[in-house]
């Protein structure tokens, strides 16, 4: 059996005194995507700030392609093939397209290669590579996001809340996108509130409520367990 | 009649639009919902209400006034409370303290030099939002729930007649949000209209008169939480499929009504 | 109409170097959010170094500018940046102003002890070399200093929107932490902005010394010009803050070409970008309240009444002991110091509970002193007019700025000490130029305190008194409320305060205090002028009560002493009166970042001591002295023996109250 590209072992994290992770495992295998659902406050934000260095964890380890990470700063795990696209319009609003798509270059790919990659993906963003990043839509700002992670390579790609704030019709598409790098041999990470849509691109799904892992498993079996953990007896 | 009326608002910040022509009230004297999912601009739609954010366009009607140019503390004043999503407890403050501050920039000036005192002491109310074993510790060091039933008893001290709660049982166990949904109901009954953003779907339904549900910076449906619970448009917002879509092998069916799995 | 072109015409030149080390200021302020008030204090110092280059080491001209402006400026920028304000940015703006404001005065501290106080002449480049056009001799330098400007502009223009480190500079604005997440480096960015910012502060300086002498003074007032330029772009706009500094340098012209040249409105022409500034800070759009501050700071503990009580009679006792036995000028000196702790009490207030910088609190007492020579009613009604006036004044200067938070209010306060020291103080209905008034030592119902001894005891009893007060209110509902704001605005204001008029309040008091100080200490000297109290003074005033604790009562007794005794030392050994400031500055820059400074090191050291030393002392003092008994024989009237002060309470040995028993004076 071949190394994960992401293992998490017992991670607990804390903002002061407030336990946000309490003991999360999760296992992600080369070349897989998963989906990471849970309600608001389950702790999946922090998670991912963790695994990207943005956070320190208070215990447990992290390993990336087999490789102990912990304590890593963030910049330096972007540089070696981890990408992240955070939470809300992770680019810059105040810079054009195109200056975004030449600052992904700090990744290790040539600027004239992201360029072509994300121009020859999203022709739209061509037409607007002169515009403000921040004027243009929110599913126009998520393909520039996603631009990053189709032009950088990287050997795993951490997605935290895709469709936040999107048309479902928007969510399908850039989904469509996650699937596209999900063929081209990417590991995928992605992290989803409500999620239906992520569950179809994903090969396994993860709960996470309160802080932990509550199930794992193939996405068909997740989904009647998530509706109830969003929804309650709503739906 | 409606005691608030937030009427077409938009907000846009740069280009991106968090609210998009919202067109909501909350009646007088009975608790309404507001959701959606994530960003969909619940708490913009607050920061709007209180005047910590100009709207773009729109007005903001409240008690028949309008209330748009009026700055935050005059709100306040007029009876606007609220609570925050990211906390903002007085950190450095013991949690009494905390109530009592608030209590004392309701009583004005006159009360910062000992003069006039709230009727309802700041006992009574860590007591009624049951917080009373906190009292004495920094307000910096209590779990998020406790510190959003804080947060609770501050506004209550400025005896609001709008009560804004921005999801306010997030942090607390089952057993506390029973008890923090019976206390939303008793308040409302006393007289205290309350508008609320909340996550959690099964005290939304159980407690909300009207519920609006906003959905990338539109409201996309209001009304009783039966109507809402079985509406297509919201289901859809949440989940992404409505039932009866059918997109994903035949699970169509109504999904059960499972105890929550934690 | 041939002189007005020819004053706009030279007006654009001075200008054009506003613009150049405005633009520094700018580049370091948006891309690390430390405004940094040494700004021109950096160009002062490097072109000292230039100086020092060129005319002592004997370097040409072009070797030096290429070593300050390519070498030494960047690598001080680096420095700066790397051990001194990282990460300042994210912290409250009270700190970064604080540790700035250090900078300033341990940089004018360092050029005093390195290049002492002599003549120095820089002279401009190729000095004697011209051209006439039309009607007005242009000089090369003022031809080099635009095509400095216009290389300065077109330099930054490719750097932010050509470069991929300049578009990171850019990016880092808006979100550093999403920089990280692309592999961008936000520190090395930072650093880079600094390297330059100070580079471009050092080439300001060394193209605008031949107009402003090579002063350790003028040359670090210049940012006041610079920030004046940067505000009409909101801090933030290069071609703004260009277009800004353009304005200035024509409307300073202007002012030398039209204004008198003697009487009240001549005083003005220094003070045009002060005003300039005043303006547009006038005219800026109200400030959002923003959510999620900085929360939870923790503070020096306030001590019991009962602690207060009697560690003020205990300073009474000890000041009653010392003023009778040093030499009659040492006790002058000990009145000095009483007014500067006295000010410090007012930042105490200001700072320490509510936030707030202020850097002008001694032009404050400076009002206060004006305003009581002026009344000429020795007595205690003249002092509380004093103290009023002083407290309106206040409110007058946070009035424009009540839209305004944070590092606008006390940039403006610094304008505004600038703008007293230099005409107001000076001006006929006042102090005059290089003038002094006269006032008398006040009376109490009748009676005047007129020995200095009395006097000296008066003024400390006003600090005793100032300081049970600050701390009865710190207690009271106005101190929960002053914690509360600075916690968060936001939630004040949804309860209903009106931060605006309680921060002017807050302002006023806080005025009124330093005023009061200003009126026991034109008493102490009996004449008082303008020179008492320059706008240098304050920045000292702020140093000392952060250095020594912002947020106790004793740290301002601690920092007044120490500011006393400043000048005694520096009179002792001249040789090191600059070293000392900057021990001081560079102290501030150590100790900023915790106001609560000195003072809550020896409350800690204290409640160790008491842990470990008190219970067996109290019963061997319990032994030695009769309880409550005054041994100590010197005066029947106060009937709390010293030695009691620091024991009282401990004996209860509940951890909740030994917390609160923290002063020690």
């Amino acid at each position: 059996m071949s190394v994960p590209i992401l293992d998490v072992i017992d991670l607990h994290a804390a903002y002061g005194r407030i336990e946000v992770l309490r003991g999360v495992d999760l296992s992600v295998p080369r070349g897989a995507v998963m989906a990471l659902l849970g309600p608001n406050g389950a702790g999946k934000s922090t998670l991912v700030k963790v695994i990207s260095g943005q956070k320190e964890a208070t215990s447990g380890d992290i390993h990336l392609a087999g490789v102990h990470v912990q304590g890593a700063r963030s910049e330096d795990l972007a540089r070696v093939g981890l990408c992240t696209i955070p939470e809300g319009r992770s680019v810059f609003p105040n810079l054009t397209v195109e200056e975004n798509l030449v600052l992904m270059s700090y990744a290790g790919v040539p600027a004239s290669a992201v360029l072509d990659t994300a121009y020859g993906y999203f022709p739209r963003l061509h037409e607007r590579r002169h515009q403000l990043a921040g004027t243009m839509s929110g599913g126009e700002q998520q393909m520039l996001a996603m631009s990053r992670a189709l032009a950088s390579d990287p050997a795993l790609l951490l997605l935290d809340e895709l469709s936040m704030g999107l048309a479902p019709l928007i969510v399908d598409e850039l989904y469509e996108t996650v699937a596209r790098i999900a063929e081209s041999g990417v590991s995928i990470l992605c992290i989803e509130q409500f999620a239906r849509t992520a569950l179809r691109v994903a090969d396994y799904a993860a709960v996470m409520s309160g802080g932990r892992i509550v199930a794992t498993g193939e996405p068909g079996e997740i989904l009647e367990t998530m509706a109830d953990v969003i929804l309650g007896g709503a739906a | 009649m409606a005691l608030l009326e937030v009427d077409d608002v938009v907000v846009r910040f740069g280009g991106v639009t968090a609210v998009n022509r919202a067109r909501f009230s909350a009646d007088r004297g009975v608790i309404t919902g507001l959701i959606g999912p994530n960003g969909a601009g619940k708490t913009t739609c607050f920061n709007v209400i209180t005047g910590l954010q100009k709207p773009t366009k729109g007005r903001v009607r409240y008690r028949d006034r309008d209330v748009t140019g009026w700055p935050v503390h005059r709100r306040a004043r007029h009876g606007v409370g609220r609570t925050f999503q990211r906390l903002e407890a007085f950190g450095s403050l013991s949690v009494r303290d905390n109530v009592r501050v608030a209590q004392e920039i309701h009583g004005g000036p006159l009360a910062w030099f000992g003069g006039r005192r709230g009727a309802v002491s700041v006992e009574m109310l860590l007591d009624r939002v049951g917080i009373t074993e906190y009292a004495d510790e920094r307000a910096d060091s209590i779990p998020t729930g406790t510190a959003r039933l804080l947060e609770l008893a501050r506004c209550l001290a400025s005896d609001p007649q709008l009560l804004l709660l921005d999801e306010p049982s997030s942090g607390l166990d089952e057993t506390e949000t029973d008890a923090f949904g019976e206390l939303l109901v008793e308040l409302a009954a006393e007289g205290c209209s309350i508008l609320m953003v909340e996550h959690d779907m099964d005290l939304v339904m159980s407690v909300c008169h009207d519920i609006h549900v906003l959905d990338f910076g539109e409201i996309i449906a209001s009304g009783a939480p039966a109507d809402i619970r079985t509406n297509p448009d919201v289901q859809r917002a949440y989940l992404g499929y409505a039932e009866g879509d059918g997109d994903l092998d035949g699970d169509t069916g109504v999904i059960p009504a499972v105890e929550e799995v934690v | 109409m041939g002189s007005l072109f020819a004053f706009t015409l030279l007006g654009l030149f001075t200008g054009a170097a506003y613009a150049i080390m405005a633009s520094g200021l700018v580049l370091t302020y948006t891309t690390t959010r430390v405004f940094n008030i040494a700004h021109g204090a950096f160009g002062m110092f490097l072109s000292f170094v230039f100086w020092d280059f060129t005319q002592r080491q004997g370097m040409p001209t072009v070797l030096s500018l290429i070593l300050v402006l390519g070498v030494v400026a960047p690598a001080i920028g680096w420095f700066i940046q790397r051990f001194v304000t990282r990460g300042l940015g994210e912290g409250p703006v009270s700190v970064a102003l604080v540790v700035t404001v250090g900078l300033l005065v341990g940089l004018i501290g360092l050029a005093q002890q390195i290049w002492p106080p002599e003549p120095r002449v820089l002279l401009p480049f190729w000095s004697g070399t011209g051209w006439q056009v039309g009607d007005i001799f242009v000089t090369a330098h003022q031809l080099i200093t635009l095509v400095c400007a216009v290389a300065v502009a077109f330099g930054l223009y490719l750097l932010l929107n050509r470069t991929r480190i300049g578009t990171a500079m850019r990016a880092s604005v808006d979100n550093p932490e999403l920089l990280k997440l692309f592999g961008g480096k936000p520190d090395r960015v930072a650093a880079l902005s600094w390297a330059i910012g100070i580079s471009l502060a050092a080439l300001g300086g060394i193209l605008l010394t031949p107009v402003v002498l090579l002063d350790y003074y003028a040359l670090t007032l210049l940012v006041i010009n610079a920030y004046a330029a940067a505000m009409l772009g909101r801090l933030k706009s290069l071609p703004m803050t260009f277009a800004g500094a353009m304005i200035l340098g024509v409307l300073e012209s202007w002012a030398v070409g039209y204004l008198p040249t003697d009487g009240f409105l001549a005083s003005f022409r220094p003070v045009i970008p002060a005003l300039f500034l005043f303006a547009i800070v006038v005219l800026m759009p109200q400030a959002q309240l923003r959510i999620g501050q900085v929360k939870g700071i923790v503070t020096a503990p306030v001590p019991s009444m009962r602690l207060s009580i009697g560690s003020g009679a205990g300073v009474l006792v000890v000041v009653l002991l010392l003023v009778n036995l040093v030499a009659p000028n040492q006790v002058l000196l000990i009145g000095v110091a009483a007014t500067y702790a006295i000010v410090m009490l007012s930042l105490v207030l200001l700072t320490g509970y509510g936030g707030h910088v202020s850097l002008a609190q001694f032009t404050f007492a400076g009002v206060g002193a004006l305003a009581y020579a002026k009344l000429d009613e020795p007595n205690l009604f003249g002092l509380l007019v004093s103290a009023l006036i002083a407290a309106a004044v206040g409110a007058l200067v946070a009035l424009p700025v009540l839209r305004l938070t944070g590092l606008y209010l006390a940039l403006s306060t610094m304008a505004f000490a600038v703008l007293m020291d230099k005409v107001v103080f000076n001006a006929e209905f006042a102090f005059k130029f290089n003038g002094t008034l006269a006032a008398e030592r006040l009376s109490i119902l009748g009676l005047r305190i007129g020995s200095d001894t009395a006097y000296v005891w008066f003024m400390v009893l006003a600090f005793v008194l100032l300081a049970l007060g600050l701390l009865v209110l710190r207690r009271g509902a106005l101190g929960r409320l002053l914690v509360a704001m600075r916690d968060s605005p936001s939630a004040c204001g949804t309860l209903g305060l009106d931060l605006r008029w309680f921060r002017v309040g807050l302002f006023a008091l806080s005025a009124g205090i330093a005023g009061l100080a200003g009126g026991l200490f034109a008493g102490l000297r009996g004449t008082v002028g303008a020179a008492d109290f320059l706008y240098f003074q304050s920045l000292l005033v702020l140093l000392l009560a952060v250095v020594f604790g912002a947020t106790s009562v004793t740290g301002a007794l601690l920092g007044g002493t120490a500011l006393m005794l400043l000048p005694e030392l520096q009179a002792a050994s001249p040789s090191m009166a600059g070293l000392l400031f900057a021990v001081i500055g560079f102290g501030a820059v150590l100790l900023g970042r915790d106001p609560n400074g000195i003072a809550n090191h020896l409350f800690r050291v204290g409640r160790w001591l008491r842990s470990r030393v008190a219970p067996g002392l109290e019963e061997r003092l319990q032994a030695l002295l009769p309880r409550g008994g005054a041994a100590d024989g010197t005066d029947g009237a106060v009937d709390v023996p010293l030695v009691d002060v620091p024991l009282v309470e401990v004996s209860g040995g509940d951890p909740a109250d030994t917390m609160v028993i923290e002063k020690v004076v």
